[in-house]
């Protein structure tokens, strides 16, 4: 098990990788095993992958409530999970997208402006009180972004939790779907 | 086995059924599965047809745990599915392979509150294993295939399908999924049944080492149809055998190494061998808390070797020294094989002799027993027990509720042969006795089946007796009636301090006589000890009907030994006539 530290500041935080079968339901099998177990989510993301018959769903998990190896055992009884993985930050490319309104006097918009620029966001829209403006990247950068807004003052904010996948090893082979390790039970 | 023929959605579910050679189902009809039930017309498939759907659930039980093939329940949708729900979650906790298929409203009425509308794969989602809303009829033969394939392998469970009417009413083209097709389309779904074998030679070490162990054994080794192989190993070694409550007859409580039942109101030797060991051989069991008592105290001294199919339970409650993920039948198989390598290769069992004397000893001292009622006084349920046990054919299968009668019918029956004994252990299920014999008997009707209830159950069920009469399936019941609940009495005089609150039941109502005569059964009544045995002899010669005894028992009367909730098992409770002896169980 590593120690993975996504947000700096959550030893507790793993970040799961869950390949599942992409049919009606899953999300909500997945949601309610967590809530049925007493487990915790701290974020969630969930889309199609590649293929369009599998979706693949990264969970951040709070492990004050269980051991990371139960949750996976557990997660694995579920008939349409098909692999889990959990990703090391250090390993793997994560990112995450963060929208939000804050507070600009017309005097503060060129500070804010400045700010997205060094971060590489984004202006969304401009309002006599406030600007609207996003940024993706890793979580710690989001982090560091929202902390130097919230001096102007964020109205609201929303984030996508975060989605990775394995860095890139130039040595390992790509593997396929089909060639999963089977799991039991 | 592709073809054009046509079929509704009902028919291809029916055909579905009787491809998975289901014999009997057991159901009620309603508004949304009613296209299902014309198909059954003409079908070869036996139903049952229940007067409650919780019934249903618990014969499909009772039926799959005497003949180990998935029991079948079918119902209706709203309240006919949450009336469902108590079996399934009795079985999803018990690992029995079921299959339940529910009405739904049409498709184009979910999600607008219809009448008899509920969100069935919702509310059963976290007690099956697995569950499916079928959308299409074309998709109902693999959606069948499924979950029968689902709910048998592995660790075996309830699966449900969900089924709309317009899906059950449309034209589909018949079509039978191959092996092949089901295994590929659940490609999360591989159950491990093969240990490792470098796992098996390790816990092959360890056996060989201890000096102490005690096999461990959980209802899985049923389930793996294991009884043979376990009783080959248990007597190469001379380990000492403890069957947990849903294991009862896995290993014959006649055999010298047989200790009993472990845990609560386990044996005080079962209980005490346990703590004392330096190897638990855990076959399909799950460190159940009413087995451990207090975890951080539960066998201090022990390594674990861990079999269970499903890996999610090694390392659940304590952490094993050697896991083998993989079937009960297969891994102890393998076991066998390593063993004998060994012993062939000049490794030497370590000699267990001292601590099979020391186990003897606590057998000879700490016998289950009980104090005979004084002349006049009220019958003991226990002696009620062991005159129905001792006049009872071999082989009967003893199926009960839950509460005190059920620990004394664990206790004190001798269960000789696996799949004798039904009862809801996980769940503990009031109310299951009396519609899982019914299951048991549909499931064996060459064998004698007997429902021990307590009064506190009977009245949650008993409607089902009627079932009983109606389709002709001789079931027993023996009522043990003290006109209270029991285990609840029990727990408030021991921890309430006798402070009695909502445990009294009625002594003369209803007239259980009466009230089985009105469902067509026979009734007796027994109030003293001298009526028992004529009573069982009588009601064990009655096979064209089911007959119901009521025994009127004390209602003082405790469960002993005991182990309270969260206390270590070295605080065992002992028979008070035993209590004098405790000195002799370290």
């Amino acid at each position: 098990m590593t120690t993975s530290n996504p947000f700096g500041s959550e030893p507790n935080h793993h970040v799961l990788s869950v390949l599942v079968q992409n049919r009606p339901g899953v999300l909500a099998r997945v949601a309610s095993l967590f809530a049925r177990r007493g487990y915790n989510i701290f974020s969630l993301a969930v889309a199609p992958t590649e293929q369009e018959d599998y979706s693949r769903i990264t969970i951040v998990v709070d492990l004050e409530s269980a051991t990371l190896e139960q949750m996976v055992k557990q997660l694995f009884k579920l008939v349409d999970v098909v692999r889990i993985s959990e990703l090391d930050p250090r390993n793997s490319v994560e990112r995450e997208l963060m929208v939000a309104t804050v507070r600009s006097t017309a005097e503060q918009r060129g500070q804010i402006v400045e700010l997205v620029n060094i971060f590489e966001g984004k202006i969304l829209g401009v309002g006599p009180e406030a600007l609207s403006v996003s940024l993706d990247g890793s979580p710690e950068k989001l982090n560091d972004f929202s902390e130097l807004l919230r001096q102007y003052g964020i109205i609201e904010s929303q984030r996508t939790g975060r989605v990775a996948l394995p860095k890139l090893d130039r040595t390992a082979r790509v593997r396929a779907v089909k060639e999963t390790k089977g799991k039991a039970s | 086995m592709k073809s054009n023929q046509q079929l509704t959605g009902a028919e291809a579910l029916i055909k579905g059924l009787e491809l998975e050679k289901v014999e009997v189902m057991f159901g009620l009809p309603g508004g949304c599965i009613l296209p299902a039930y014309d198909p059954l017309i003409k079908s070869s498939i036996r139903h049952i047809l229940v007067r409650h759907e919780q019934g249903a659930g618990h014969m499909a039980e009772g039926y799959a745990h005497v003949t180990g093939r998935p029991g079948v329940a079918m119902v209706t949708s709203g309240p006919a599915a949450t009336n469902l729900v108590t079996p399934l979650c009795d079985a999803y906790m018990d690992s029995i392979p079921m299959v339940a298929i529910t009405g739904q409203v049409p498709t184009s009425a979910i999600g607008t509150d219809a009448f008899q509308e509920c969100d069935t794969v919702g509310i059963t989602r976290s007690i099956t294993k697995h569950n499916e809303l079928v959308m299409s009829a074309d998709d109902l033969p693999l959606a069948i295939r499924q979950a029968f394939h689902i709910a048998t392998t592995g660790r075996p469970g309830p699966v449900l399908i969900d089924v709309p009417k317009d899906v059950l009413q449309n034209m589909m083209t018949w079509h039978w999924p191959s092996d092949d097709e089901v295994i590929d389309s659940l490609p999360g779904y591989k159950p491990t049944t093969k240990g490792h074998p470098r796992m098996i030679k390790e816990a092959a070490k360890l056996i060989l080492e201890s000096k102490q162990p005690i096999l461990y054994v959980g209802g899985g080794v049923l389930k793996a149809r294991a009884a043979e192989a376990l009783r080959e190993l248990a007597e190469l070694m001379n380990i000492p055998v403890v069957t947990t409550l849903m294991a009862r007859g896995a290993f014959p409580d006649n055999h010298p190494l047989c200790l009993g039942m472990p845990g609560m109101h386990g044996t005080a030797t079962a209980v005490t061998a346990m703590q004392r060991a330096d190897l638990l051989i855990a076959l399909g069991s799950r460190f159940d808390d009413r087995v451990t008592g207090k975890v951080s105290t539960f066998a201090p001294d022990a390594k674990i070797i861990h079999v269970d199919i499903d890996p999610a339970e090694q390392g659940k409650v304590r952490k094993p020294d050697v896991p083998i993920v993989g079937d009960c039948r297969l891994v102890i198989e393998e076991m066998i094989v390593a063993l004998r390598d060994l012993m062939a290769g000049g490794t030497k069992q370590a000699d267990i002799s001292a601590w099979r004397s020391r186990v003897n000893g606590w057998k000879e001292n700490f016998p289950l027993a009980y104090e005979p009622s004084e002349p006049g006084a009220a019958l003991k349920p226990q002696y009620c027990l062991e005159k129905l046990r001792d006049a009872s054919p071999e082989g009967t299968i003893l199926v009960s509720g839950v509460g005190q009668h059920q620990m004394w019918s664990s206790q004190f029956w001798h269960f000789n042969e696996p799949y004798t004994w039904v009862n809801s252990g996980g769940l503990g299920t009031m109310g299951f006795s009396v519609p899982a014999a019914v299951g048991a008997k549909v499931g064996r009707p060459d064998k004698t089946v007997w429902a021990i209830d307590g009064d506190g159950c009977f009245q949650m069920t008993a409607q089902e007796l009627i079932t009983a009469s109606v389709e002709q399936i001789p079931i027993k019941v023996g009522i043990l009636n003290n006109s209270n609940l029991g285990m609840v009495r029990q727990w408030q005089e021991m921890f309430y301090d006798n402070r009695y609150s909502q445990v009294h039941f009625s002594e003369s109502v209803p007239d259980y006589v009466k009230m089985a005569e009105s469902m067509g059964c026979v009734g007796i009544r027994v109030e003293a000890p001298e009526e028992v045995e004529s009573a069982i002899d009588k009601a064990n010669s009655i096979n064209d009907r089911p007959v119901v005894v009521e025994f009127r028992v004390a209602p003082t009367e405790q469960v002993f030994p005991m182990v309270a909730a969260g206390r270590s098992n070295d605080e065992i409770m002992l028979q008070p006539s035993q209590e004098m002896r405790r000195e002799l169980l370290r």
